[in-house]
């Protein structure tokens, strides 16, 4: 009994990920009907969709276009030519009772993801990712999988690209996952080949185990035989980088308690429950499926060697963020912040282009992004905007106006009403009051407050800030009060 | 009438003009037509009607052929009589008592009879070709990819074709040059059939035609059978035609390879019949597993549903590479046979099927039996290559068919060679 407990400081957590992403395509990946939601269940469908008899898929290459970007951003290599195969099960939302996937052939093999995570670089392994079709989806009525009353079947989704993106084991706790789902999706995101905004587009499983310290070699690595020595749980169910994270911080934590009190640890599927943030048990490994692979012979094999060449990526966040750094001299904070999506940082490049890339990037990084935040406001909510904000940073830079009055009326008008910074300008009168005008109310101010030009001969500091008082309230606070305490000096000495 | 030639009579009108204006075509029953049931033979598909037209029903249409009926076939494509449809055999008009051969029979008695003038069917592993050569007449099983299979229900999908039945090459040829071509929907056509003009070739000129007749094609063949072969041959030879034999010895394991891979490709293209969307559901409720393995069990007869069986076998783990892909590799050693055999010859000649229709009845009971004779067809189908059975003559009465097959893409020589005979 004793020999057998282990102390949960010799335990490693080991995970690995199969991350399902869906590509963004006009069409599905083998039959011309859109992959846009749609407003009825089995709307966006077709004979070849519904896996009607006769029906033959034809490949949509701008999903094979898609994946060779990630290929090429995850540094993977890309075959010859790649084909597809037919994984036979069946299931109430497979229109055909099997999945056309690829198998032997990825169109991506051996890549990998640099992450950060808590600052720190990794290098996370890419074994595969592979082009396949998702199924429809299923919608139990009456209650859960196993108590519904009945069940009904949409296949919209039937058909849609995903991309699955397999992992090597590299991941040593929950965290580390977690920023890896973060990264992947920022460089996916920069690719234009995915949205993480569509319900749906990113679907985890997640293998752990958990293996005994002593078994690990000196640089961290494990061999095969100490993980495949370990029982390992695949849990499905996980929709995004948090849930990944309380998912996986759930069943690390199930496991070592198991371990702990000398229980086995069952080889497994288990179901991440995301309302109760538990997993719960769905057949155990004994069941494995065969799934009977081989060739689609109605895809004949595409040849895509020249597709790496010929097609462009685009500069990937490290790489921007680093270069921000030194091209427009900005913090790590605030590169991070202007590279957060591929449409911030275009956006921060064209204003910066224009003006002093460090007023662009408070306009830009601080001033909007944060007055979109506050908003539940996208950068791509404004991105045909960009002539404005430019011109409101023009304002700005011109002393046109001042910072408080471009932040707190131009833009909160921009984005509340849909104004014109200009529109905004004159409506309001915030252009900076002119200099004879100024010099009028100083004047003016002067005349009318007898006793406070004594208080400030007589050395009384607090006479000028009444002054100055004085004269903003004339302006309609358009004149800069520094100017205006200059002014009113300089009158009260001649 | 009495034959049972139609699952489905219908009356399908398609264009005023066209090349096929005025004539009648019957169209096997596993050939989508839109608003007409299309049951392929089966149970499971009794009262299924498909949303869309096949392409070659579309390009039937457009080329002004009038389409009379949906044929009776073997279930799923899946026999070589006829004789496993779930709506009963058909007989031979040309030889009455016996089978029309299969799976495409009631195509083939629909031209024989007079039913229709032209008709379509597929050929997995002859299943045009042994039909043809039952009811004498012409059959052509394209090269794989000449003519577009969107709207064929899969039985084999990287073996078989859609073909055209008639009284003569020359218009089956019109036929073919209405179907042929590639066609968006079917990623597996070719354009080598674009534009074609299969039908100017029939002009039965075979002078000079070098004919190689494999040995192993004769081995085992019927004595009745082999003697109208030569007979027909001895008439090509009179016009011009020079014969010599040559040898493919991978085909005595082409059968073996053939049904590893249709029955595995079938396990696959027939999940798709669970009762869920379309076909048989039996109507039970409870676990879904359960209600689609009885669905099934109504649904699909014994033949189909020990090819299923096999394939499934033949794909599972373990026996994947001792069968599967032994399979492969075979198929991929029959293609070189013929390319080699196709380069002293410009077209191979054979009995179509070695023995002559068998009587009403007679086969069923050994599957087996059945199989072996598909011998001289199935290995053109593992090498994707084209082929034409026409009407050699008969043999006790009962006719026989001689097969041509030529080099990929080759249909116009073995339309010019075939017109020599019909």
């Amino acid at each position: 009994m004793t020999a057998q407990t282990v102390q949960q400081g010799d335990l490693v957590t080991v995970i690995g990920l199969e991350v399902h992403v869906q590509l963004e395509t006009n069409t599905k990946i083998f039959c011309s009907c859109p992959t846009e939601p749609a407003d009825e269940p089995n709307e966006n469908v077709c004979p070849v969709c519904l896996g009607l008899p006769g029906a033959l898929p034809v490949l949509n290459e701008a999903a094979v276009e898609a994946a060779v970007k990630v290929g090429k951003a995850i540094d993977a290599d890309i075959p010859e030519e790649t084909r597809f195969h037919r994984k036979n099960y069946y299931y109430p939302d497979l229109p055909k009772n099997f999945q056309i996937t690829q198998y032997d052939e990825p169109i991506c093999a051996d890549g990998e993801l640099e992450i950060s995570v808590e600052g720190e670089r990794r290098t996370v392994a890419i074994e595969r990712a592979h082009l396949e079709e998702d199924p429809g989806s299923l919608q139990h009525v009456g209650g859960g999988i196993d108590t519904a009353d009945y069940t009904l079947v949409d296949y919209n989704r039937a058909g849609v690209p995903l991309m699955e993106i397999v992992t090597a084991p590299d991941f040593r706790s929950p965290s580390e996952v977690r920023a890896f789902l973060a990264d992947l999706e920022e460089v996916l995101e920069y690719l234009g080949v995915f949205d993480a905004g569509r319900d749906g587009s990113l679907r985890v499983d997640a293998n752990l185990s958990i293996i005994p310290a002593e078994e690990t070699n000196g640089d961290g690595t494990i061999d095969e035989e100490a993980l495949a020595a370990a029982n390992r749980t695949e849990v499905k169910n996980i929709s995004s980088h948090k849930g990944a994270e309380k998912a996986l911080a759930y069943e690390e934590t199930r496991q070592k308690n198991a371990i702990q009190r000398g229980r086995a640890v069952e080889q497994e599927t288990r179901h991440w429950d995301e309302s109760r943030g538990i997993t719960v048990s769905m057949r155990s490994k004994e069941e494995e499926k065969d799934y009977r692979y081989f060739e689609e012979a109605d895809l004949p094999p595409l040849r895509v060697s020249d597709w790496k060449e010929e097609i462009a990526i685009p500069e990937l966040p490290t790489a921007r963020r680093e270069r921000f750094q030194v091209e427009y001299d900005l913090s790590e904070e605030a590169a991070s912040k202007l590279t957060s999506t591929k449409q911030v940082a275009d956006f921060y490049e064209d204003v910066a282009s224009e003006f002093d890339p460090d007023l662009a990037a408070t306009w830009v990084a601080d001033e909007l992004l944060g007055e979109l935040n506050y908003r539940d406001m996208e950068i791509t909510d404004v991105e045909d905007r960009l002539g404005e904000v430019n011109r409101l940073v023009e304002l700005v830079a011109t002393d046109e106006i001042t910072a408080k009055n471009a932040r707190e009326a131009v833009l909160r008008g921009m984005l509340d009403d849909g104004d014109e910074p200009d529109t905004i300008v004159e409506r309001e009168g915030l252009g900076k009051t002119g200099e004879d005008e100024v010099q009028q109310a100083v004047v003016e101010a002067i005349d009318e407050n007898p006793d406070a030009v004594a208080d400030y001969h007589a050395g009384e500091g607090g006479a000028i800030n009444f002054l100055v008082g004085q004269v903003m309230q004339k302006t309609g606070g358009s004149a800069d009060p520094g100017d205006v305490n200059q002014l009113l000096r300089a009158e009260l000495e001649e | 009438m009495s034959e049972n030639i139609f699952i489905t009579e219908a009356e399908i009108a398609g264009d005023a003009e066209g090349p096929l204006a005025g004539k009648t075509v019957a169209v096997k029953d596993n050939i989508s037509t839109d608003g007409v049931r299309t049951t392929c033979g089966s149970r499971m598909l009794e009262e299924y009607v498909p949303p869309y037209d096949a392409t070659v029903v579309s390009r039937v249409k457009d080329a002004g052929a009038t389409i009379v009926g949906k044929a009776n076939m073997d279930e799923f494509g899946m026999g070589t009589t006829t004789e496993t449809s779930y709506f009963g055999p058909t007989d031979n008009p040309a030889a009455p008592g016996h089978v029309p051969g299969g799976s495409s029979g009631g195509s083939a008695a629909a031209v024989a009879a007079g039913e229709a003038d032209l008709a379509l069917g597929s050929d997995t592993g002859g299943s045009v070709r042994c039909p043809a050569a039952f009811c004498g007449v012409v059959g052509i099983k394209p090269t794989y990819g000449l003519v577009s299979r969107y709207g064929l229900v899969a039985y084999a999908n990287s073996l078989e074709q859609i073909g055209p039945f008639a009284p003569t090459v020359e218009e089956a040829a019109e036929l073919l040059d209405v179907i042929a071509g590639s066609d968006e929907r079917d990623a597996t056509t070719r354009t080598e059939g674009d534009d074609s003009n299969y039908a100017a070739a029939a002009d039965g000129d075979v002078d000079g035609l070098s004919i190689g007749v494999p040995t192993e094609l004769l081995e085992g063949a019927d004595e009745g059978v082999v003697e109208t072969f030569w007979d027909a041959i001895a008439r090509l030879e009179d016009q011009g035609a020079t014969t010599h034999e040559v040898s493919l010895p991978s085909v005595e394991h082409a059968v073996e390879a053939y049904y590893v891979i249709a029955m595995s490709e079938a396990s696959s293209n027939l999940a798709r019949f669970d009762g869920v969307r379309y076909g048989h559901s039996g109507g039970y409720d409870g676990n879904w597993n359960e209600t689609f393995g009885r669905a099934r069990e109504e649904g699909f007869g014994d033949e189909v549903k020990r090819r299923i069986l096999l394939g499934t076998y033949a794909l599972s783990a373990g026996y994947h590479d001792k069968y599967y892909k032994k399979a492969q590799d075979a198929r991929a050693w029959v293609k070189q046979d013929f390319d080699e055999a196709l380069s002293e010859a410009d077209v191979l000649a054979s009995p179509t099927m070695p023995v002559p229709p068998f009587e009403l009845g007679e086969s069923l009971d050994d599957p087996l039996q059945m199989y072996l004779a598909d011998a001289n067809t199935v290995p053109v189908n593992l090498a994707d290559l084209p082929a034409i059975s026409v009407p050699a003559g008969e043999a006790d009465g009962l006719p026989v068919g001689l097969q041509l097959v030529g080099p990929a893409f080759g249909e116009k020589r073995l339309i010019r060679a075939g017109s020599a005979l019909a």
